[in-house]
């Protein structure tokens, strides 16, 4: 049995269903994430695994045990907020102990773990201070420890790094990363960024307008996306999808494999280019230089749009014309429905 | 205000300082009064060697501490009481909100709204009745209620100021209701507490239609005494302003310190 | 989450307030339909609307809707014309400007009482009231302001009581402002005259609409003042509905006639109050 269970979660506001039917097993020590544009549901699921709402359907069990109607208060979990959520009445030492004195802990008990906790998160010389006198990253660094200091169950994070900088938080995930390793801790991260998904998570929980896209390890789901929304939520820039009938020299290079009222998909690394006449002709629209990586954005046959990467320099501009080169094992099939054509794949 | 002329910042702070201290001189000429002796009042002198003798003849005549201390009596208590009622239904109306939570808000304010002279009558013949004309009770039940819907609203503001996260991770954190209360919105709410309360203090202080009509000799309150003073016999202007100086000094100077939530509880939040 | 919690918490507030709103009430609607002197307490006959029709046909009683409306107009034009000046004049810093701002909320405080004797003799006394004083260093005749002008008299004492009110809330409404509205259509080529008119006065709209309201309904039952100052008199001349209301029931003794005046009142406070509830019900969420 996994060690949190969801079974047919259903979560309706009013006559809105936002949660249309999750089931989810996920094991102890893991690291996952719930990923997915706003309004999917992500926040929401954390949150009724939390018991900070009550599902309209569906059963929770966390490590055998039904919590489906269990107070929040009583379920185990701890959960670092998107704003922190800190006391602001209390000292860090207070914040991060507040849970343990309402378990009515031993007072040396609770010094003991609160200090190592800070010392872990390098808030020992904070301890005395308060919230309003701390930094957007101590304050998140607090957040983490009072969630640290319970041993909880499980951890919850609901979109932690959202309010830092972009240095900051590039930081704090690797600070993230570091913890899971120490603690072992089952963990279960809401974020929209999909860099964070893809660099913290064991396994990733794509989510889409209250349902699962598909869940399985980050690579698993840049490599082999169930559906055309995973292919291009996952991967940045975008992944390239056209029209199977857009580009004739597709049918060309795909051969049979094409579906003939679907699409193809080729992630921009797979698209080359190269001197005017080496492969489909196309105008460059657009050069983005990142310094590590260059993005060509060009348009090829009737009007239609390619992202090329590379990690070369270039000197191409604007009006230039190019020949474009697919590398057609990447290829990537969609039906009209969206869904991943594996065997047309595997029969390559 | 770049189309001004160099000179307005100065034009400005002349008129500002002018014009307050205009509006205020009455008060400022009501201090000094009361360090006068009765001549030194009618002569109405600027300057003159200040005296306390005002403030003992008003005592001796007038029984002032005794006024003072009804007035005292009646505010604390109905004040008091009123936080008693007002917390528990702010509270609940706060956290525990339902579809009909603004409609009985909207209902609480409007029965501040209707005149007080609407309900002299009856509540004066309730009084005359019941033997309780004249009588601190019954003053301390009418400032209650009067000022009930005010307390539930300012309450209600300030309990519905706690972040809801927070309450959040207190409940995740192990919190029983109580300890919910104790621990996260009592801290955080003591300040807007703490001015409800000195607002209500402040409109039982000087509340005067209800200590006019329903008190007498024996439960009267400071607005009643120096309403006395209305048509009084011999000199009294020293005597006159020392009774409103120490009446009204406290009050203003709680004033002071209470500005923003007077603003919200007197229009009933609807100026932010 | 049980019910009973919650509105066992709410009773005893909605419990009191409402008997307090319907007690008064009801009695005074079946007093305003019998016969009821305080001085011959026990004989309570049914009068029907006899009660209404000799409280109309008063000789005080129109005078005294005109003096309430009357002192309601001036006191709010006053109040708040007088009070956005101030409000715009205090709103930008300047040296002493938390001084200024204590200064000119403090009339507000003074009990009513005190408020009225203040000005009734320290101030408007012809002969050694400090105004007299002023007209005297100009050489004019002092004025006997509460035999002369008695409801102008009220309204001075009205206006300078609920100025800092008005100012209050202007100033609060004020530094809601957005300045980088301010900013671009200074930028857009408006000048100060133009920044007020189109900007700054919409938005004190909301709240000069709060501020009449509340004074409207504050005001349509001013009492303490008329009652220490000038008692409603000259004859009439400074009587309101309100103290009108008061001299038959407590001064005539005749409850049943104040009873059909208080609902009279009652029923006025209620139009007004309606308009507020509207607006403050806008804001509530």
């Amino acid at each position: 049995m996994a060690f949190l269970q969801l079974k047919g979660i259903v979560k309706e506001f009013g006559p809105v269903r936002t949660i249309k039917g999750i089931d989810l097993e996920i094991n102890k020590g893991e690291f996952i994430v719930f990923v997915g544009p706003s309004g999917c549901g992500k926040s929401t699921l954390l949150r009724l695994i939390a018991g900070l709402e009550s599902t309209t359907a569906g059963s929770l069990s966390l490590d055998g045990r039904d919590i489906t109607d269990v107070p929040s208060s009583k379920r185990d979990l701890a959960m670092v907020f998107q704003s922190y959520a800190l006391y602001p009445h209390m000292t860090v030492f207070d914040n991060m102990s507040f849970a343990l004195k309402l378990a009515k802990v031993d007072v040396a008990v609770r010094k003991e773990k609160v200090e190592r906790a800070a010392k872990i998160l390098n808030l020992t010389q904070y301890l005395q201070r308060t919230p309003k006198e701390l930094s957007g990253g101590q304050r998140q660094r607090v957040a983490i420890g009072r969630a640290i200091v319970r041993a909880p169950k499980v951890f919850l994070f609901d979109e932690p790094l959202s309010n830092l900088d972009a240095a900051l938080r590039g930081q704090t995930r690797v600070e993230i990363a570091n913890l899971h390793r120490d603690l072992g801790a089952t963990t279960i991260y809401v974020t929209h960024d999909q860099i964070e998904a893809m660099t913290l998570a064991d396994r990733v929980v794509v989510l889409r307008d209250g349902l699962i896209e598909q869940v399985g390890a980050p690579l698993e789901l840049y490599d082999r996306p169930a559906n055309q929304f995973v292919a291009q939520f996952i991967g940045t820039p975008q992944m390239n999808v056209l029209p199977a009938a857009a580009l004739p020299e597709l049918t060309r290079i795909a051969g049979a494999r094409l579906p003939a009222d679907g699409s193809v998909g080729v992630r921009p690394e797979f698209v080359r280019i190269g001197r005017a006449g080496e492969g489909i002709a196309g105008k460059v629209e657009l050069v983005e230089s990142l310094g590590s990586d260059t993005l060509i954005h060009t348009r090829v046959g009737a009007n239609v749009p390619l992202i090329s990467r590379q990690s070369d320099r270039t000197t191409l501009k604007l009006g230039d014309t190019v020949g474009v080169q697919i590398d057609p094992a990447a290829l990537l099939y969609f039906d009209k429905q969206g869904r991943a054509l594996r065997d047309m794949q595997q029969a390559a | 205000m770049s189309s001004k002329p160099v000179a307005f910042p100065y034009v400005r702070t002349f008129f500002a300082w002018a014009i307050s201290l205009l509006l205020f001189f009455p008060l400022f000429w009501l201090g000094i009064t009361s360090f006068k002796t009765e001549s030194q009042a009618i002569a109405g002198d600027l300057f003159f060697s200040p005296t306390l003798e005002s403030f003992v003849e008003v005592q001796a005549r007038s029984d002032y501490l005794h006024y003072a201390w009804n007035s005292l009596v009646t505010s604390v208590v109905s004040t008091i009481l009123g936080l008693l009622i007002a917390a528990p239904a702010a509270y609940s109306m706060a956290f525990f909100r339902t579809k009909k939570t603004r409609d009985i808000l909207m209902w609480m304010l409007s029965t501040k709204m209707m005149p007080a002279v609407g309900a002299l009558v009856p509540v004066y013949v309730m009084a005359q009745t019941t033997g309780m004309l004249d009588s601190i009770p019954a003053l301390v039940i009418v400032f209650t209620l009067s000022n009930l819907p005010i307390m539930v609203w300012m309450l209600y503001s300030a309990f519905k100021e706690v972040p809801n996260d927070i309450l959040e991770a207190v409940r995740l954190d192990g919190a029983t209701v109580w300890d919910e209360f104790r621990h996260a919105i009592l801290p955080l709410t003591m300040g807007g507490i703490a001015s409800t309360g000195l607002l209500c203090l402040v409109l039982s202080w000087n509340e005067a239609f209800w200590s006019l009509n329903l008190t007498a000799a024996h439960a009267g309150t400071l607005a009643a005494l120096i309403a006395q003073y209305s048509s009084p016999e011999g000199l009294f202007w020293a005597k006159l302003s020392a009774a409103s100086l120490l009446a009204i000094a406290p009050i203003i100077v709680f004033g002071w310190f209470s500005q923003k939530q007077l603003v919200q509880g007197l229009t009933f939040g609807a100026v932010k | 989450m049980s019910r009973f919690l919650p509105r066992a918490l709410m009773a005893p507030a909605i419990g009191t307030l409402f008997l307090w709103m319907i007690v008064p009430l009801v009695l005074t609607i079946w007093f305003s339909l019998i016969h009821y002197d305080l001085n011959q307490p026990g004989e309570h006959a049914f009068t029907g609307l006899e009660n209404f029709r000799y409280f109309i046909t008063d000789p005080d009683f129109w005078p005294s809707v005109l003096h309430t409306i009357e002192l309601l107009g001036s006191v709010i034009v006053v109040t708040v014309v007088f009070g956005v000046g101030l409000a715009l004049l205090v709103n930008e810093p300047f040296p002493g400007q938390g001084i200024v701002r204590v200064l000119l909320i403090s009339p507000f405080f003074v009990m009513p009482t005190v408020n009225a004797l203040l000005w009734k003799h320290m101030m408007m006394n012809p002969v050694y009231g400090v105004l007299g004083h002023v007209w005297k260093f100009f050489g004019a005749t002092p004025i006997d302001w509460m035999t002369d002008l008695p409801l102008i008299s009220v309204i001075v004492i009205l206006s300078w009581q609920w100025l800092p009110f008005a100012c209050l809330i202007f100033i609060t409404s004020l530094q809601s402002l957005d300045r980088e509205q301010m900013e671009a259509a200074r930028m857009d080529g408006a000048n100060a005259l133009h920044q007020f008119w189109y900007l700054t006065l919409p938005h004190l709209g909301r709240s000069i609409a709060v501020v009449v309201m509340i004074e409207m309904i504050f005001l349509m039952s001013v009492f303490a003042e008329i009652f220490t100052t000038t008692s409603g008199g000259p004859g009439n001349e400074s009587t309101n509905l309100s103290f009108l209301i008061y001299k038959q029931a407590l001064m005539s003794f005749d409850v049943g006639v104040a009873s059909a005046g208080a609902l009279f009142a009652v029923v006025l406070a209620n139009i007004a109050a309606v308009f507020l509830i509207r607006m403050v019900g806008k804001n509530l969420d």
